[in-house]
């Protein structure tokens, strides 16, 4: 058996730590735009993950067309990129909301048909475009490397960086849904559509905006991810599961419950995963959510709504 | 699906081979001047990425045996089937190509999973398979030509190469968690305890496209192996090796071998995040011989300057000329003959050398390579074994 610092551990700890905030961070900002999609408007969107894959498909294009035509640009393009990554995702949320979804708003079974079906015609459109190859984008110095407190101590940057980022993405969600005009109008739609309408609300167009806004903020989360992984065609197929489990744990149309379930999936996986092994600490997380969704069926935090 | 006469110039220049009848005595779809073969790989789906290699250099070797005069007076046509990275589809295109089509052969599979779920067909139907890819071995037919390595060939000569270089006495196991990575830690562990003297700090397994691995850094940060051994492989590769690198395990300060990255792989992954780590491979691209610059070339030639050429990729362009040569050794393209005569077939023009096929295994005699990677995405070979002999059934192993 080896011998350890006292100092040694506690570096470990630290990163330990680090590396659970930044699962949760990860986990959050996969589920937010799911949490409009799904939470508040209950359309179940099994292209979701689609949606991610597309915003990390045009952090690759950006990526691909500033090394080709103004390489000066590179340290700089990302963040631009990940603004244009969230309005493509959300014109197409626009354009899928228009064209399919909201002849099915009252239909779940066939939502999750139509929406798989998607999928499957978005993954070959990714196919066909990019190739099956995965990709990633070139991604500027400053956020690769790691910053070091100390000798024994590595915090990777990019799991800084995708952690301001959801911090942001989560505080403008909240000013959004509980500070602004427009989320109220969300809200009131959610708990009462007939009154809301009747009230001068126009409801047809508060969802095609949710709609279009979850879409566009999965978009800008996956191109946060393409600082951690690659972009393959069926990328968004591997997103899709923790997503809806963050949701459901999370308890639908609440906020506060997406934001407490993704930190508790991810601290629990990161402590499992280090205390017992990969795919073991996995089984012991969605054992753990499983008897857990048992006794609470309606999710952590399920906001009270009238029926 | 598609069938292509990868031939130039017409069926009438060619030299007359020996008579049909006595060259094809079971009803293979043998003419006077063509031979057809099958070709059964994921064009399709996520196996897609890694099968491409092998189905390009498959076909540029086919090419190449036709232009030089094809196979006893015949030339090759192949049938392209598309196996879509599921595995009953596979099964069902391997039954298409072998009952209706009567494909003197197939080149094909990837994934054990593929070649687990074609095997029955190939033995039931009497047909013969070349398969590339390196795998776990425990597994030997009459109907299968192995020109990837099995996995003792690959494991235990870079284990020994660590023990004596590095002098590494502790080990940290980490793997994709599927058969091949779980198969041949094991091979590993009791390679590193039993006869290394070594000792095994961790071993784990991580869901294929797993990609937060922060935990897993950690504890091998705790542990200090000598060298970590990694079988990651897919998705979850960019995101293990972007993450080694953020955390601050990099090639000069600690030592990774891995046998799941090829030159493929480290396209996708980016050669700044492997600067330095080691891969125990049978091929790499960079190898200096004459064989394999005239292989890289003509592959470049036909695929495009920036193709790149993996482990497997090298394999699979050795089954078509493997089996022209036991056709010609056999003189016969009858099934049964073409496998009792690829015992002890040479190949002296293959691109990692020479290859010569088992006296009794129908795997492959080849050679060991550690290489090292470099910011391009290319490694450097550093040690070259002798040729090692295939042990699909390796004894005190299992």
């Amino acid at each position: 058996m080896l011998a350890y610092s006292a100092s040694e551990l506690w570096s470990i700890f630290i990163m330990q730590g680090f590396a659970g905030l930044s699962l949760f961070s990860v986990l959050l900002l996969m589920a937010l735009g799911l949490a409009i999609i799904f939470g508040q408007m209950g359309v179940v969107n099994l292209a979701h993950g689609e949606f991610m894959a597309l915003g990390a498909y045009v952090v690759y294009l950006c990526s691909t067309l500033v090394q080709n035509h103004a390489p000066a640009l590179q340290p700089y393009y990302f963040l631009v990129a990940i603004a244009i990554a969230f309005v493509a995702a959300a014109l197409l949320g626009l354009l899928v909301e228009w064209s399919l979804i909201r002849y099915l708003y009252r239909r779940p079974l066939d939502t999750l048909l139509a929406t798989w079906g998607l999928s499957l015609v978005l993954q070959q459109a990714f196919r066909s475009t990019f190739g099956a190859r995965e990709v990633t984008p070139t991604l500027p110095d400053w956020l690769m490397g790691s910053f070091k407190p100390t000798e024994s101590i590595d915090i990777p940057i990019n799991g800084v960086f995708v952690m301001a980022l959801t911090l942001v993405l989560t505080g403008a969600v909240w000013l959004f849904l509980y500070r602004s005009r427009a989320g109220l109008h969300m809200r009131a739609t959610v708990q009462n559509r007939a009154m809301s309408g009747a009230i001068g609300i126009n409801t047809g167009l508060v969802d095609r905006l949710a709609f279009s806004l979850g879409c566009g903020i999965a978009g800008v989360a996956g191109a946060a991810f393409t600082t951690i992984g690659s972009t393959g065609p069926d990328s968004g197929s591997r997103y899709i599961v923790d997503t809806f489990l963050v949701v459901v744990f999370g308890g639908t149309a609440s906020l506060l419950g997406t934001i407490a379930s993704a930190f508790g999936i991810a601290q629990g996986q990161s402590v499992c995963e280090f205390f017992l092994q990969g795919t073991m600490g996995k089984v012991a997380v969605l054992l753990g959510i499983v008897v857990i969704l048992m006794i609470r069926p309606q999710g952590l935090f399920a906001s009270k709504v009238r029926s | 699906m598609a069938t292509a006469l990868l031939a130039a110039g017409s069926a009438a220049s060619l030299a007359a081979g020996p008579p049909t009848a006595t060259v094809n005595t079971t009803g293979l779809a043998v003419t006077d001047d063509t031979v057809t073969v099958g070709q059964l790989h994921s064009a399709t789906g996520t196996m897609a990425i890694s099968e491409t290699g092998s189905i390009q250099a498959e076909q540029l070797a086919i090419e190449q045996i036709n232009e030089a005069g094809g196979i006893l007076g015949r030339k090759i046509k192949i049938i392209v089937e598309d196996g879509a990275s599921d595995w009953p589809t596979f099964a069902e295109k391997a039954k298409k190509l072998l009952v209706n089509d009567k494909v003197a052969a197939v080149f094909g599979c990837w994934t054990s999973a593929s070649r687990k779920a074609v095997l029955p067909v190939f033995e039931k139907e009497n047909g013969m398979l070349y398969y590339p890819t390196f795998y776990e071995g425990l597994e030997q037919s009459k109907n299968v030509i192995y020109t990837g390595q099995e996995a003792t060939q690959q494991i235990i000569a870079g284990l020994d190469w660590m023990a004596k270089q590095k002098k590494a006495k502790t080990f940290y196991l980490i793997g994709s968690d599927y058969i091949w990575p779980r198969t041949s830690n094991k091979i590993a562990r009791k390679h590193i305890e039993n006869v290394l003297k070594g000792e095994v700090v961790g071993e784990e397994y991580y869901a294929l496209g797993h990609t937060q691995f922060g935990s897993l850094i950690n504890k091998i940060k705790l542990k200090k192996p000598d060298v970590i051994y990694a079988i990651v492989v897919g998705g979850s590769n960019v995101s293990f090796y972007k993450q080694l690198k953020a955390a601050g395990i990099t090639g000069d300060k600690a030592t990774l071998l891995t046998i799941s990255v090829t030159e493929d792989e480290a396209l996708g992954i980016g050669g700044e995040n492997l600067v330095g780590f080691y891969s125990a491979m049978k091929y790499f691209q960079s190898l200096d011989n004459p064989n394999n610059k005239k292989f890289v070339e003509a592959f470049k030639k036909k695929y495009g300057d920036k193709a790149v050429i993996g482990d497997v990729t090298q394999a699979a362009y050795l089954g078509p000329w493997l089996w022209k040569l036991t056709v010609e050794k056999a003189g016969s393209f009858d099934i049964d003959k073409v496998a009792a005569a690829s015992a002890g077939v040479e190949f002296k023009e293959a691109p990692e050398g020479y290859v010569r096929i088992h006296d009794s295994n129908h795997h492959l005699w080849s050679k060991l390579r550690i290489g090292q990677w470099s910011t391009d995405g290319q490694a450097k070979v550093l040690y070259e074994s002798e040729l090692i002999e295939p042990n699909p059934f390796p004894k005190g192993y299992q």
